[in-house]
């Protein structure tokens, strides 16, 4: 009894235990995952047979123009996303936390209700606007000026464009979120002070809020990155599957679908995955760095 | 403490009576997957009537419908993982080679199939084997025919009685669309191939060499399936064919656009009879069922495409009596009358496509809906019925195909005999 004691009341351990539900779930949740993940990236997995085939996956890998083509889609998907939804919920933001902004709760709730609508739903909805009869609703949108019906998801930028609204759609009100609850960190005396120094409204925006609100801009940015990295379900529902034509909508974790649970390619799609983690890591990591959130701290001038 | 140990061994013994009597009284439960409501409702029945005449190998079938990518997914992933499949599952024919891939995970029904093995068209079982092992229990021929809209064929003053060749089917068109702009005579396909299949085996080719079963080869860049791309680039322009919205009729789109009453032929596996009852109900009256158009008189006239084949999983607690079952439900001649009536499909069994009271009955929803009756169409047809190969190469190529190959064919118009080498190298690079 006295061990057990001794262990509960011990102030070494105790912080451990606390931590414990956590380490655990990540240990089975991730690490292990991962780690399997790292193994069966050099085996071919097939059902009853496995096998070690070396690197011969990440070689594979490497030469795939598909698989070229997906981190293409991918990347320019998530630098086109974060182009917008930035600055525009940042603006947003702005807009709705001024005082002379009216109703500003109203807008706040409009704003914010797509994020509460499920992907899967979204997509539909926006598979049906884009759908290729005449009577959908965007076609019937360019009757409107006279102009004839088109396959908006059998061409390269009017597919894009379809999963750019709905992105943008479902995700300005949550970034607006985020942003003005940075600006509501902001003190107040520092606007008063600059109106003091004859700021207006712009200036104020560029010179207080802007900057201030940097580390908000930096999480979102991460959380950009990594969610435009990892776009799947929007393209999946609003192509109707997984094949787009000329493989439009396929993006990285796409290609992991494909192969991993469309074609049973377990090991060949854990190389997918792998190359994902890495390639996302990377480029966070050098935003982080770029934007000071991590590294040395440059000093200012 | 002892009493409580005493009392806690009473509870459980009483408990285990009770369990061991409710468990001979119980039928076996069986868990069943499909994507097609149609036949969850047609197992649901079979099992009905599997325990009226076997009383003693009672079941309780528990039938779940998930969407066609969802469910076979989760098939793979359970077979790979050897957790969570069901005892019975519907597999796409598409889908087919990929839960054979490895060892597969599957019963080999060999003995269960062998009561109906006589009956049944042979190819529909190949479909579904490896070796001569065979894994799936087939659901219908899938004869393709065409389905003429002969109202508004004669309203342009055309026969489709006349229509035997490719030829005449595009001056009809022609004619049509001189008749009545924005009705075309048929559609184009770019998310499948079931008429481009069609117009491959008339000619005797076929998508894959499949004279080596362990290695088969692609074939896409071969005279034949030039003639057939380059024959409905032909129709897209002259106007004569429109590219099928949805990528194909059995889509939601496709159908919403046929319901629009401007697509004079459908050239669809004899199966669609159903989607046309069920879900495009405004039509009825309008369509009669006649061979599909060749492109020279005396090429079979049909093919037979898309079907489930149902397989029984190694994870299942009854593997004989799922086997028993499940080739009673699908091949009896009790269940292939079910097929007919309940679903509209030409039974494997091709004996019962002469059963004249079964097949010519006029309180048949199918029937009403027609203006001739399929099994004249299909008995004139029986012997011509060709199929294309379905391989563990199949699922590359169909992707290739509905991704790119059709898009840049009939969309974009690009030259065909280039595109079809392309295809070839990059299925050929896209193989492992």
């Amino acid at each position: 009894m006295t061990v057990v004691r001794r262990f509960l009341y011990s102030k070494k351990i105790a912080p451990y235990v606390f931590i414990l539900p956590f380490v655990l779930t990540f240990a089975v949740f991730f690490i292990y995952p991962l780690a399997s993940t790292i193994r069966m990236s050099f085996q071919d997995i097939l059902p009853g047979q496995v096998q070690w085939v070396g690197l011969s996956n990440y070689r594979r890998l490497l030469g795939d123009k598909v698989f070229g083509q997906a981190v293409f889609n991918s990347v320019r998907y998530m630098l086109i996303t974060c182009a917008l939804l930035i600055p525009f919920p940042m603006l947003f933001a702005y807009m709705i936390s001024s005082k002379s902004m009216k109703s500003a709760g109203f807008f706040k709730s409009l704003y914010f209700v797509p994020v509460l609508t499920s992907v899967v739903v979204a997509g539909l909805v926006f598979r049906m606007m884009f759908s290729e009869l005449p009577g959908a609703l965007m076609n019937s949108i360019r009757g409107l000026f006279g102009k004839p019906a088109i396959y908006w998801m059998k061409n390269e930028y009017s597919s894009l464009l379809a999963l750019i609204l709905l992105c943008c759609w479902r995700w300005t009100g949550m970034n607006m979120l985020y942003f003005m609850a940075g600006m509501k960190s902001i003190p107040n005396e520092l606007y008063e002070a600059a109106e003091i120094d004859g700021a207006n409204t712009v200036r104020k925006f560029t010179h207080v809020t802007w900057p201030l609100l940097k580390p908000t801009t930096i999480y979102v940015l991460t959380i950009s990155i990594y969610a435009g990295l990892a776009m799947f379900t929007e393209s999946y529902m609003v192509f109707g599957n997984n094949t787009s034509p000329h493989n439009y909508g396929l993006t990285i974790v796409g290609y992991l679908y494909r192969y991993g649970f469309e074609k049973l390619r377990m090991g060949y799609a854990s190389a997918v995955g792998l190359a994902l983690l890495v390639g996302a890591m990377v480029i966070n990591v050098a935003q982080l760095y770029i934007t000071g959130a991590v590294g040395p701290r440059r000093t200012k001038v | 403490m002892k009493k409580l140990l005493a009392m806690l061994m009473a509870l459980s013994m009483l408990l285990g009576i009770v369990g061991v009597a409710s468990a001979e009284a119980a039928p076996t439960k069986l868990t069943l997957w499909t994507f097609i409501d149609q036949h969850a409702q047609f197992y649901n029945k079979m099992a009905e009537e599997w325990n009226k005449v076997n009383p003693d190998k009672q079941i309780a079938l528990e039938a779940t419908v998930l969407g066609y990518d969802d469910m076979h997914n989760k098939l793979k992933i359970a077979l790979q993982s050897g957790v969570g499949a069901p005892d019975l599952c519907d597999v796409e024919l598409g889908q087919f080679p990929n839960v054979l891939l490895g060892q597969p995970q599957l019963v080999v029904l060999n003995d269960a199939l062998a009561p109906y093995i006589d009956t049944v068209v042979p190819s529909r079982l190949s479909i579904y084997s490896k070796g001569d092992n065979h894994y799936g229990v087939p659901t219908h021929v899938g004869a393709s025919v065409a389905f003429y809209n002969v109202e508004l064929l004669e309203a342009a003053g055309i026969d489709y009685k006349t229509i035997i060749t490719w030829d005449d089917w595009s001056e009809a068109g022609k004619k049509l669309k001189e008749a009545t702009p924005g009705v075309y005579m048929g559609n184009v396909e770019t998310t499948t191939q079931w008429q481009t299949s069609l117009m491959l085996t008339e000619q005797g080719a076929d998508f894959q060499d499949n004279s080596n079963p362990d290695d088969p080869k692609p074939t896409i860049n071969t005279p034949e399936l030039l003639k057939a791309v380059q024959t409905q680039q032909q129709w897209l322009k002259d106007g004569i064919a429109y590219i099928c919205p949805g990528g194909q009729v059995d889509t939601e789109e496709g159908k919403a656009w046929l319901n629009t009453n401007v697509c004079a032929t459908v050239i669809m596996p004899e199966w669609y009879m159903s989607r046309f009852v069920d879900e495009i109900p405004d039509l009825a009256g309008k369509y009669a069922i006649a061979p599909a158009p060749v492109f020279e008189v005396g090429q079979p006239r049909s093919i037979g495409l898309g079907g489930t084949g149902t397989v029984v999983t190694l994870t299942c607690p009854d593997i004989p009596l799922a086997g028993d079952f499940i080739t009673w439900a699908k091949l009896s001649e009790t269940g292939e009358s079910m097929i007919w009536d309940v679903m509209g499909f030409d039974p494997v069994n091709t004996a019962v496509w002469d059963d004249e009271a079964l097949t010519h009955n006029p309180e048949n929803k199918f029937n009403k809906y027609f203006l001739t009756n399929v099994f004249d169409t299909l008995n004139e047809i029986k012997g011509e019925i060709k199929f294309v190969a379905s391989t563990s190469i199949s699922p590359t190529m169909n992707s290739y195909f509905s991704s790119t190959l059709w898009n840049n064919l009939y969309i974009d118009l690009l030259d065909a005999e280039s595109e079809l080498e392309t295809a070839q190298e990059a299925i050929e690079a896209d193989i492992f």
